[in-house]
C-alpha cells in the first residue's frame, strides 16, 4: 500500500480547497457592479496561472528528457502537461460561466479567453500527438520538441491577440485602473496557493499512473519479443 | 561543408523533384481555388465588408494549401528511406531543416502569387497598390508558417495519421504569424500606408527569428532520435 | 594488438521504452578489418549498425569513429552505408542523384567520379533517365554507386545481399574485396553465414542485444555447424 508520506499532499489539498471555498464564497466581500458572479474570479484566474506553471514544468521536464533520455522526465512532462490541459479547461469553462451574466453571451473573443483557447488547443494537440506514436523513445522526443515550441509561443500568442483586440474593441473583464480590494487580493492569493497544491497533488498521482503504464508497456513488449 | 550551401543543395533537390512530378503544387493550387469558391457562399462576395475580411480570407486559403505542401515535405523522403541518407550524410541537421523550409516557403510563395490575381478578380480586391510591401508581408508570413510547419513535418513523419496531425499542431502555434499577416494584408489591400502597422511587422520578424533559431537548435535531436 | 581502434562502441545501450535492444555493447574495430556481424533475427544487428551509421544515438554509452563522435560531420563523411532502403530519389536521374549526394559530401568537382561509377555500375547509358524507370537491378546498382562513390574508408552494410540480383551482388562483393585489399574497414551484418564468413577477417555475434562473441575468423568458424549460434548463446547463458 501507499506510504504515509503520500497522504500528506491529498489531505493538505482537501483542507486548502475547503478553506478556499469558504474564503471565496463567504469571507470575500461582494463586488459592487458584478455582484456574486464575480466570485468565480477566485478560481478563474488561479486556474490559468496554475496551467501556465504546469506547462512550464512540462517543458522543462521535456528538455531534461531530451538531454538525459531518462523516461522519468518524460513521465513528468506528460503528467504535468495533461494536468495543465485540465486547468486550462477549468479556466475556459469558468470564463464562459462568468461571461454569460455579465455580457449576456457564453463566449467572447476577448484577448484572455482567446489566448487560453489557443493554449488549450496546442496542448490537446500535444496529447493527441503522444497517442499517435507507438515507440516510447520517439514519442518522448517528439512530444518534448513540440512542447518547447508550444510554450515559447505562449507569450507571443498572448501579445498578438491583445494587440489584435485593441484594434477590434471588445469588452474587458477587469478595468486595469482600479486596484483590487486588499481582502479580495488576499483571497485570490490563497486560492492561487490552493490550486498550486492541488496541481502538485494531481501531479503526484498522475506520475505514478504514468510510471505504471510505462512499465506495463515495457513488459508487454518483452512478452511479445520473447 | 557550409550549412547554407548544403541547405541550398537540399532545397534545390526538393524543388527539382517537385518540378518533375508536380506532386504538390497542382493539388494545392486546385485546393486553394476550391476554398476560394466555398468562401463565396459564406457571405456576399461583392459587399463592402469583403475588403475588411480580405486579408483573413487570403491567409486562410494560404494556410490550408500550405498544409498540403508541408505534409509532403518530409513524407517525400520516406520512400526508399531517403531521410536516412540525408541524416547519415556529413551535413548538420540544421542544413536539412533550412533546406526543406526554404523549398517549402518558395513553393508556397509561388502558390500565393498564383492565387493573388484570382483572388483579386473573384473578390474585387485591388492588390496591385502597395504590391512591394505586400510581397514583404507574404515572404515574412510564409517563412513563419513554413518554419513551424517544416519542424512539425519532421516531427510527424513517423507518426500515425500524419496528414491529420500536422494541421492540428501547426495552426494553433502559427496563430501569431497568421494574425500579423492578416492584419498587414488587410491594411495593404485597403491602400493604407504601412507605417501604423509596423508593430505587426516587427512581431512577424520576431516570430520568424525565434522559431527559425528554435528549429535549427532542435531539429537534430528530432532527426537522429 | 595495441592498434588504436578505428570504430569504438563503448558501453552502448539502446532502449526502446523499457526494452533494451542493445545491452552494454563494447566493440572495437581496427582499421583494415572486415567484420561479420552475425546474429539471429531481432538480435540487434540492425540497431547496432544504424548507430554506427549515425542514424540513431545510443541511449547510454558512446560511439566514435577515428576518435570523433558521429555528431561531427567529418566523421560521417568517412562512412559508406548500404541499409535496407536504397536511398536514391526516384524522380531524379542517376546523374542528378549522384550530383546531389556529391554536394552533400562536399566533393568539389564530382563529374569524373560520377562518370567512373556510372561506368563501373553499367548505368552510363541511362544516366539521364529518372531512377523510377530503372529495373530493380539497376536501382540496386545505383544505390551501390551512391553509397561508395565518395570513396569512404569505412563500409557499413546491413544485410546487403538479401535483395540483390546476381549482377549487383557480384558488384558488391567485388567492391568489398577491393575495399579490404585497399586497407579499408568493412562491417557486414547478415544472417547468411557462408557468404559473410568467406569475406570476413573478424566475427562478432549478437545474441538478444548482447555481444556474445568477438574474435578473429578462424577455420573452425569457417565450417559452421547447423546450430552455429548455439555455441555462443549457451556459453553466454552459462
Amino acid at each position: 500500500m501507499k506510504s504515509r508520506s503520500e497522504w500528506v499532499l491529498p489531505v493538505l489539498t482537501a483542507a486548502m480547497l475547503v478553506a478556499a471555498l469558504y474564503l471565496a464564497f463567504v469571507w470575500a466581500p461582494t463586488e459592487k457592479t458584478m455582484g456574486h458572479v464575480q466570485r468565480i474570479f477566485y478560481f478563474h484566474v488561479p486556474s490559468f496561472f496554475t496551467a501556465v506553471v504546469a506547462f512550464l514544468v512540462g517543458m522543462v521536464a521535456g528538455i531534461r528528457f531530451l538531454m538525459s533520455r531518462d523516461f522519468r522526465f518524460d513521465e513528468l512532462a506528460v503528467s504535468s502537461n495533461e494536468i495543465g490541459v485540465i486547468f486550462t479547461s477549468v479556466n475556459l469553462v469558468t470564463g464562459s460561466v462568468w461571461a454569460k451574466p455579465i455580457w449576456g453571451v457564453w463566449w467572447t473573443w476577448d484577448a484572455r479567453l482567446t489566448s487560453a483557447f489557443v493554449l488549450w488547443l496546442m496542448y490537446v494537440g500535444y496529447l493527441i500527438l503522444r497517442r499517435s506514436v507507438d515507440e516510447p523513445g520517439l514519442r518522448g522526443v517528439v512530444a518534448a520538441v513540440f512542447s518547447i515550441f508550444a510554450f515559447v509561443d505562449v507569450p507571443i500568442v498572448y501579445m498578438s491577440i491583445r494587440w489584435w483586440r485593441t484594434q477590434h474593441p471588445q469588452p474587458v473583464m477587469f478595468s486595469t485602473e482600479g486596484t483590487l480590494d486588499p481582502q479580495m487580493c488576499l483571497v485570490l492569493y490563497f486560492c492561487l496557493l490552493a490550486m498550486l497544491v492541488l496541481y502538485l497533488c494531481l501531479l503526484q498521482i498522475r506520475r505514478r499512473v504514468e510510471r505504471l503504464r510505462h512499465e506495463t508497456e515495457g513488459l508487454r513488449r518483452l512478452v511479445h519479443s520473447a | 561543408m557550409n550549412v547554407l550551401r548544403a541547405a541550398f543543395a537540399i532545397a534545390l533537390k526538393d524543388l527539382r523533384v517537385e518540378r518533375r512530378n508536380r506532386e504538390v503544387i497542382n493539388a494545392a493550387f486546385s485546393f486553394a481555388l476550391v476554398v476560394l469558391l466555398l468562401f463565396s457562399f459564406t457571405f456576399d462576395p461583392s459587399g463592402e465588408e469583403t475588403r475588411e475580411m480580405s486579408g483573413g480570407l487570403l491567409w486562410l486559403v494560404f494556410s490550408f494549401a500550405g498544409v498540403l505542401v508541408l505534409n509532403r515535405s518530409f513524407a517525400r523522403e520516406t520512400s526508399n528511406d531517403c531521410l536516412d541518407a540525408l541524416v547519415a550524410a556529413p551535413v548538420p541537421g540544421a542544413a536539412i531543416f533550412l533546406g526543406k523550409a526554404l523549398a517549402n516557403a518558395l513553393l508556397l510563395l509561388v502558390l500565393e502569387l498564383a492565387c493573388l490575381p484570382v483572388f483579386g478578380i473573384f473578390y474585387n480586391v485591388r492588390w496591385q497598390v502597395n504590391f512591394g510591401w505586400l510581397l514583404v508581408v507574404f515572404v515574412l508570413g510564409t517563412w513563419g508558417f513554413t518554419v513551424i510547419g517544416t519542424v512539425f513535418s519532421a516531427l510527424t513523419v513517423n507518426v500515425r495519421l500524419r496528414e491529420l496531425m500536422l494541421p492540428l499542431l501547426v495552426f494553433p502555434v502559427t496563430v501569431p504569424a497568421l494574425m500579423a499577416s492578416v492584419q498587414l494584408t488587410t491594411a495593404l489591400f485597403s491602400g493604407q500606408p504601412i507605417a501604423p502597422e509596423l508593430l505587426w511587422l516587427r512581431l512577424l520578424v520576431g516570430f520568424d527569428l525565434i522559431f527559425t533559431l528554435l528549429g535549427v537548435a532542435l531539429v537534430e535531436t528530432l532527426l537522429v532520435g | 594488438m595495441s592498434k588504436e581502434p578505428l570504430i569504438a562502441a563503448r558501453g552502448v545501450w539502446k532502449f526502446f521504452g523499457d526494452f533494451a535492444a542493445l545491452r552494454e555493447i563494447d566493440l572495437e574495430v581496427a582499421a583494415g578489418t572486415t567484420l561479420a556481424l552475425l546474429g539471429r533475427n531481432g538480435a540487434g544487428k540492425t540497431t547496432l549498425l544504424r548507430m554506427l551509421a549515425a542514424l540513431s544515438s545510443p541511449s547510454r554509452g558512446s560511439v566514435t569513429v577515428g576518435g570523433w563522435s558521429l555528431r561531427q560531420s567529418s566523421a560521417r563523411a568517412r562512412l559508406g552505408i548500404i541499409g535496407h532502403g536504397i536511398w536514391v530519389y526516384d524522380d531524379l536521374t542517376a546523374q542528378e542523384n549522384l550530383e546531389f549526394f556529391a554536394g552533400l559530401y562536399g566533393i568539389p568537382k564530382p563529374q569524373p567520379q560520377i562518370d567512373r561509377w556510372l561506368e563501373s555500375t553499367g548505368l552510363t547509358r541511362v544516366r539521364h533517365s529518372p531512377a523510377r524507370e530503372f529495373s530493380r537491378g539497376m536501382r540496386q546498382r545505383l544505390a551501390i554507386a551512391r553509397a561508395f562513390f565518395h570513396d569512404p574508408d569505412i563500409l557499413l552494410l546491413d544485410e546487403p545481399f538479401t535483395a540483390l540480383d546476381d549482377r549487383a551482388a557480384a558488384l558488391l562483393s567485388g567492391l568489398v574485396e577491393q575495399a579490404h585489399a585497399g586497407g579499408h574497414t568493412v562491417i557486414i551484418s547478415t544472417h547468411q553465414l557462408r557468404e559473410a564468413l568467406a569475406l570476413a577477417t573478424d566475427v562478432a555475434v549478437l545474441d538478444r542485444g548482447r555481444l556474445a562473441f568477438r574474435g578473429p575468423n578462424t577455420p573452425e568458424l569457417q565450417a559452421p555447424p547447423e546450430d552455429f549460434y548455439r555455441q555462443f548463446t549457451e556459453q553466454n547463458a552459462g
